[in-house]
């Protein structure tokens, strides 16, 4: 693909159409979507979130570490990240929980499920987690 | 060649740390992000957080969640400086840094959860 890429009598005119690097701004619909893709860096930020305080717990040293990183947590900067942080991981559940029966398509008996049971049994699957974790974290299982 | 036979692999990773992180980082974060640092929730102590990280089972289940989901991330933050910065010409460098970054990670949470004390 090297050579000039100008037009020239043997060679048509490039069509190449200017693409703005903003040009995610310029609909809701586009902005929703670089949102949605931006969601990866928070993903990304609260799985160290979560690795820190196990490092924190886990580390040995009894419950130093741990008070340690809960005073941190409540640090005014880290608790800004974190709220932003879960607005987007939230948003990221639901545009993924919303898109699944396009990613899967579920037949029972040869009919196609409708996509509104997919997307259900998502949240319902998404609530059921949810309660267990707490119920564990929040010691009824001990 | 080898690039474009690796793609589908990549593609489902994404959506595996997908599933993970849509239903369990919620309220995990939920929990030790906002919840605790406010207040809202007393902490839990520290010898049952202990306890519940000791079990194989929960040790388990984080890894997949680390791992795939920063994998995830990664893979799907490629995707953004693609399209929405436009910055396919600088694929060489996207890739070692996004998937590296990944699998750094992944070794991290691999450390991280397998050597306690």
């Amino acid at each position: 693909m090297s050579g000039p890429r100008t037009a020239s009598d043997y060679h048509p005119r490039w069509y190449r159409p200017y693409i703005s690097t903003y040009w995610w701004l310029e609909r809701r619909s586009y902005f929703a979507f670089i949102m949605r893709e931006l969601s990866s860096i928070f993903v990304a930020w609260g799985v160290i979130y979560l690795l820190l305080l196990i490092r924190a717990v886990s580390r040995g040293g009894g419950a130093t570490r741990y008070q340690e990183f809960l005073a941190w947590s409540v640090n005014p900067v880290v608790l800004a990240i974190n709220v932003v942080t879960l607005g987007f991981v939230v948003y990221h559940a639901i545009t993924w929980f919303n898109l699944s029966p396009q990613a899967m398509v579920v037949r029972i008996r040869g009919k196609r499920v409708p996509p509104f049971w997919i997307i259900a049994s998502n949240y319902l699957a998404c609530i059921v987690i949810s309660a267990a974790i707490l119920w564990l974290v929040l010691g009824g299982g001990s | 060649m080898a690039k474009r036979s690796l793609e589908p692999f990549l593609w489902l990773l994404f959506s595996a740390g997908g599933v993970f992180a849509a239903l369990l980082l919620p309220s995990l974060l939920f929990l030790f992000a906002i919840a605790v640092p406010l207040g809202w929730l007393a902490p839990p102590s520290y010898e049952h957080l202990l306890g519940v990280l000791r079990h194989p089972l929960t040790r388990t289940v984080l890894f997949f969640l680390c791992s795939l989901s920063l994998i995830h991330g990664a893979h799907r933050f490629r995707y953004t400086l693609y399209e929405g910065l436009r910055m396919q010409h600088l694929n060489e460098v996207i890739v070692p840094i996004c998937y590296g970054g990944a699998i750094v990670g992944s070794l991290w949470a691999g450390y991280v959860l397998l050597y306690m004390r």
